[in-house]
């Protein structure tokens, strides 16, 4: 296990120096001057040039790389162009409210996709699947960025249910939570579907059931609960997206969280902030993927002995 | 029965498909209405049997703006699955064959842009290289290669271990022969699958990115764009966020239904209806 464990960890340093190199570069894919494109097309000359003097960007490429680099290790992403304060003070401050985001995001879809998914199998070939998986489907091919204004007309507006935006109680979380999870959970309800099904094709089941053991029982208290590993598998390689969909959700409720400090440091062309949020995220994501990988190993022997 | 069903969805998707690409590419001459019309002093106006979806804030028909809209969409999901498809196609061949230290690069490659959850990274690209149609392309197709990449370098790393394949090489067929003719094809039944549902992938790509203002440019009509105007008016005229929305869904689910018929079809012990 600990030969995984390293040899895993040791395969996940090249792609954070892969991911760290292009964050370096995304400010050099700037066309023309990067610190022109920040102060814009009518800046004096000198402040055009005391901006790529505190950008770094009249050093060397390589010393530029290199100082990002050794910066980034320390947790030292620069200073806001449009505030003056720490790139990483900023996005911490807005950590939690994203990760409260995406949590009750995964809860809100985990509650829909598993009795649906349960549905499907154990009806399968049915009106009852049928619908489901068109269900998901639909949930799948629904934007984000259209279902949230609406849930907000109806629940917030027409019934008053619910705020329209912000944060602060369990209500103002309710309907990002529903209109971020919503697509999660029409994947996750496949995907239960699927793995509970082959669960019930096992021995064990049948076996169970021959004891006497009622349909409810061998599919809630067998069957489901070993389909169960890979579905947390699933879960949790689908964070991405949802720190992605957070990234729409939070503008469209504006949740004050790191999805919509990019999106509106990209309106201010803050790119210091743009870098250390896109940063931010890839990380997170690799170290989630890392964090499964290793916890499927632990459960499943057989993956670290490949 | 499950087959029936798979396959009435892969139908249904088909249609939906069909009847969009006609409607978009006719667009000009169905309508007698021209998007750029427009007509001020009946702005905001609801649904009409004049005008079917209602008059948008600068009183041109949304009918006709979502119809160029589709336009815009589709012209970006083929554009986007074309160049994807082949660059991730060539890529992954020469890959899976030569392997060694060759997988090796590419692999690490395709590993860093991986760990970069899809979108973020086309919203990274696009706000460094400006908000426009060509730059959420280069951004789509930036992060839409690397899964074609994966998917043909698995079926040529099957695909070059084939009797078949090794005689083609003993009779002295050269590498691009051997590729193109003999181990691609093994390729293609997935990668229409993926292709269709990439389709799916990059339309809603192209609408969010247009959404947060950093694709299309009004006045060109764009799904996302129709959508993120409309949200200053969700109270007193709805019809201008809820036809572009439901248009969107429509084809995506369109996309997303044939894609998945396509790969019950191909493997039906491994498509999603088990």
């Amino acid at each position: 296990m600990l030969r995984y464990l390293v040899r895993r960890l040791l395969l996940t340093i090249p792609v954070l120096l892969g991911v760290a190199t292009l964050v370096f570069s995304l400010i050099h894919l700037v066309p023309g001057d990067p610190a022109q494109a920040m102060l814009g097309d009518g800046a004096a000359p000198q402040d055009i040039a005391e901006l790529r003097k505190n950008l770094g960007l009249d050093r060397p490429l390589l010393e530029q790389y290199v100082t990002f680099l050794r910066h980034a290790v320390t947790g030292d992403l620069g200073r806001s162009f449009r505030t003056g304060q720490p790139v990483t003070t900023m996005i911490v401050e807005r950590v939690p409210a994203t990760a409260e985001l995406a949590v009750a995001a995964m809860i809100v879809a985990i509650l829909i996709a598993i009795p649906l998914g349960v549905v499907a199998a154990v009806w399968r070939g049915t009106a009852a699947d049928y619908g489901a998986m068109t269900f998901a489907l639909a949930g799948v091919s629904i934007p984000n960025f259209w279902l949230g204004p609406l849930l907000a007309i109806v629940f917030a507006v027409e019934l008053g249910w619910l705020p329209v935006s912000g944060r602060g109680t369990l209500a103002h979380l309710v309907l990002p939570a529903v209109s971020l999870g919503l697509a999660l959970a029409a994947i996750l309800a496949r995907m239960t579907r699927a793995s509970l099904l082959e669960e019930l094709r096992e021995l064990y089941v049948r076996a169970a059931r021959a004891r006497g053991v009622s349909r409810a029982v061998a599919v809630t208290a067998h069957a489901l609960r070993n389909s169960m590993v890979p579905l947390l598998t699933i879960v949790a390689l689908q964070f991405g997206a949802v720190l992605t969909g957070a990234v729409i959700t939070e503008t469209i409720f504006a949740w004050p969280g790191i999805g919509r400090l990019l999106i509106q440091s990209i309106g201010f062309r803050d790119y210091p902030m743009v870098q250390g949020c896109i940063l931010l995220i890839a990380v997170t994501y690799v170290t989630v993927n890392l964090i499964t990988d290793l916890m499927y190993g632990v459960l499943d022997p057989r993956i670290r002995l490949e | 029965m499950t087959l029936r069903l798979g396959s009435g969805q892969a139908r249904a998707g088909a249609v939906i498909v069909a009847v969009v690409f006609l409607a978009a590419i006719g667009a000009p001459w169905l309508l007698p209405w021209d998007a750029a019309t427009q007509d001020l002093p009946n702005r905001l106006q609801g649904p009409t049997w004049e005008h079917w979806f209602g008059l948008d804030e600068l009183g041109r028909d949304i009918l006709a703006r979502v119809l160029l809209g589709a336009r815009v969409s589709l012209i970006v999901g083929l554009v986007v699955v074309g160049v994807s498809s082949i660059v991730g196609m060539a890529v992954g061949a020469v890959s899976g064959y030569y392997g060694g230290h060759v997988d090796q690069l590419i692999g690490r490659v395709m590993d860093v842009l991986m760990a970069f959850p899809g979108m973020l990274l086309a919203i990274a690209l696009v706000a460094v290289l400006g908000p426009s149609l060509v730059n959420v392309v280069i951004a789509l197709a930036v992060i839409g290669w690397v899964g074609y990449a994966r998917l043909v370098r698995g079926q040529v790393l099957r695909a070059r271990e084939f009797e078949y394949v090794t005689a083609a090489r003993a009779l002295g067929a050269n590498t691009f022969r051997i590729l193109a003719r003999h181990v691609l094809p093994t390729a293609l039944p997935p990668l229409l699958v993926q292709a269709t549902l990439g389709m799916a992938g990059a339309i809603l790509a192209e609408a969010a990115l247009s959404f947060l203002g950093l694709g299309v440019q009004p006045p060109t009509p764009s799904w996302g764009t129709m959508i993120n105007g409309g949200r200053v008016h969700l109270l007193d005229a709805p019809h201008l966020t809820v036809f572009p929305g439901l248009f969107l869904a429509i084809v995506v689910l369109g996309f997303n239904f044939l894609g998945d018929g396509l790969r019950d079809a191909i493997d039906p012990h491994r498509g999603s209806r088990g």
